[in-house]
């Protein structure tokens, strides 16, 4: 494919808001995680809540849109002037040509779930709820496009926790395909008790903080994120460019990963061969790595039978949680200042190494130029996608 | 004009008083009446015994139409990239789910929230054909066929292999019924295809058209009605220019509301 130019970025974690503070975080091998307060659920799990969330107020005229989704999603526009850049190409493009493009796995269904407390006695939600804009899987975007008066086409991409990876392929086909010359994609998941409970049934939820390719690892931990990027045509000054972009499904089961990771294969070769690069010429990957057993033994497999097994690589779940829809989006931000910086962030939280995993794990930042990334995410439903990075030079 | 051309090589339809394309192009082309009769949605005879047992009803509305478009086109499921669009998932899980969750002890049951994804009727048709090619599901609310179309032609494009569309809306149970009242089931499928062969229905160039314009409708008033009140049917104009062959010829598919999808027929 054409490089994509990335020329403007943002995101916001549980390691804080904004690529300054998240890149800060990273140095120092912070993780955001905390045991859960969201809603004192009688849980025993560990969160990546972000701080200031509620008391976030949505910009004027776009109040039916109010939901904790929609509010981290405003929270994160606000960060790395990131609504400037908009504006701008904006003005460079045409508001119709700019395309809006987010993954979400559950949008704002926490509305849903608390108004299911507040029936009436027939049985009917509050008058004060409203569907479309919050509960819809397409409201994030909605309220992305008229919070930053976009116009060209938009939708959102609900394919679980891959959702936010496969954006970008949505930007890239229309603005090679002449359709628009720019779009604002990204991702934003946030807490609610669907996936928090529906987690826990399946037994993927660790009581523990979550540790990625420990020995004794025992399931994930959730997070919420926003994360957004501006892709344009073409940039006098990108923060650096997408090369690649492989999709595939595994065809195998809905919960649980082809055990060879057959499927993440077929992604990630898909990825190299779009961005004509060799296994040899990706200098870090940041896994999907989302500490249940069967998910980083499937990726170790999958990622040591492409790259084998010296590639430096390391899951960043164990500073933000697994943000579900929003993972794809804020791994690629990630992955965009290991390039700018140099730096080959920890996977964090790791005590013993698990001894069947083969990859090259890094339980230390390493300080080494970075040219070009894949990160991966892998989604129920058997989902796949992978992306390559590379930096300006 | 930038265009996306793709070449439709099959079709499927259920809906209201729609059985299946076979059956409801006499309908569409006008010579049978319509009469809406409520969508009876057939077991997804692809999926194994549990899994058919467990499907709800947006998976075997999308299973079905995405079945009838196979057949049609004559092709191999298993290396078919798919695009699914709906405007909302499975409504009664989502239902159950919010019921629970409203208790102070919430029992989720692990396959409700499974097929809680919205990417649920893609994972199972990928599971049920066993294709690892690449799968895409997508939510614009009333919107939502036009941005599949938008996605499914750009994919075709790209990679130059045919792909297959899915466009469902189920409706939800009260007491969300009441706050997004879709009527019934409306299900359609679309087999498109990067080059024209024996096989080929219609040639569409698919392009973006500023709103607000004219858009276009069903001279039937009770298709159009149907049209109007699930997103999917909102392919009704298109499916109806298809039945009729009337080509060439220009529609207009309602989609957002500061942007519809033209087609463009030869």
């Amino acid at each position: 494919m054409k490089p994509l130019a990335i020329s403007a970025s943002t995101l916001a974690t549980a390691i804080g808001a904004g690529r300054e503070a998240t890149l800060a975080a990273l140095r120092s091998q912070r993780t955001g995680l905390a045991p859960v307060r969201f809603e004192q659920l009688p849980l025993s799990t560990w969160t990546g809540e972000v701080e200031g969330v509620d008391a976030i107020a949505l910009p004027n005229g776009l109040a039916e849109f109010d939901c904790r989704n929609n509010r981290l999603a405003w929270l994160g526009l606000q960060c790395d002037g990131f609504v400037d850049a908009v504006s701008a190409a904006r003005a460079r493009w045409g508001a119709g040509r700019i395309g809006v493009f987010l993954g979400t796995s559950t949008s704002g269904l926490l509305q849903t779930e608390r108004a299911y407390r507040r029936r009436d006695a027939n049985g009917a939600l509050p008058a004060d709820f409203h569907y479309g804009p919050t509960q819809n899987t397409y409201s994030l975007a909605d309220f992305v496009a008229r919070a930053l008066r976009l116009d060209g086409p938009g939708w959102v991409v609900s394919t679980a926790c891959s959702s936010s990876a496969k954006v970008f392929g949505n930007a890239a086909r229309l603005i090679d395909a002449g359709l628009i010359d720019a779009a604002v994609v990204g991702g934003v998941d946030s807490l609610c008790l669907t996936t928090l409970y529906g987690f826990n049934s399946l037994e993927l939820l660790s009581s523990d903080i979550c540790r990625p390719w420990d020995a004794a690892r025992n399931g994930l931990s959730i997070g919420e994120a926003a994360a957004f990027a501006l892709v344009e045509r073409d940039a006098s000054a990108p923060q650096g460019w997408l090369l690649g972009i492989g999709e595939s499904n595994d065809g195998h089961h809905m919960s649980t990963p082809h055990p060879e990771g057959a499927g993440a294969i077929a992604a990630i070769q898909q990825a190299l061969a779009e961005a004509g690069l060799a296994a040899g010429d990706i200098d870090y990957i940041n896994l999907h790595g989302t500490a249940t057993p069967s998910n980083d033994a499937a990726e170790d497999r999958a990622v040591a039978t492409v790259f084998g097994t010296t590639t430096p690589c390391s899951s960043t779940k164990g500073a933000t949680g697994h943000t579900l829809g929003a993972a794809g989006g804020v791994e690629a931000l990630i992955s965009m200042l290991a390039i700018e910086h140099g730096l080959m962030p920890a996977g964090l939280n790791l005590r013993k190494r698990d001894p069947s995993l083969r990859m090259s794990y890094l339980t230390d930042n390493r300080s080494a130029p970075v040219r070009r990334v894949l990160s991966n995410s892998f989604g129920f439903g058997g989902s796949n996608a992978s992306l390559v990075f590379g930096g300006v030079a | 004009m930038n265009g996306l051309r793709v070449f439709v090589q099959g079709i499927g339809l259920l809906g209201p008083g729609l059985v299946s394309w076979e059956s409801a192009r006499a309908i569409l082309r006008g010579e049978q009446a319509y009469v809406s009769v409520p969508t009876v949605l057939p077991p997804p005879a692809r999926l194994p015994a549990a899994e058919r047992r467990r499907a709800g009803a947006a998976v075997k509305l999308a299973l079905a139409v995405a079945d009838e478009a196979v057949a049609q086109a004559d092709v191999d499921p298993a290396t078919l990239a798919t695009v699914f669009t709906s405007s909302s998932g499975e409504g009664a899980n989502c239902h159950a789910l919010c019921e629970t969750l409203a208790s102070p002890t919430p029992m989720v049951s692990p396959t409700r929230f499974t097929n809680s994804v919205h990417n649920a009727a893609a994972g199972c048709w990928h599971i049920a054909v066993a294709s690892r090619a690449s799968s895409t599901s997508l939510c614009a609310f009333d919107g939502s066929f036009g941005a599949g179309l938008i996605e499914a032609a750009s994919l075709v494009r790209a990679s130059g292999a045919p792909l297959l569309l899915v466009a469902s809306d189920s409706p939800y149970p009260e007491p969300l019924h009441a706050t997004r009242p879709l009527p019934d089931h409306f299900g359609t499928a679309l087999h498109l295809a990067p080059q024209r062969d024996a096989r080929t229905i219609a040639e569409l160039t698919i392009s973006l058209r500023a709103a607000p314009c004219e858009f276009s409708t069903c001279d039937d008033p009770a298709l159009d009605a149907l049209r109007r009140g699930i997103p999917a049917a909102r392919a009704l104009p298109l499916l109806v220019t298809l039945a009729q062959a009337r080509a060439p010829g220009q529609l207009v598919i309602e989609a957002l509301p500061r942007l519809h999808v033209q087609i463009d027929l030869a």
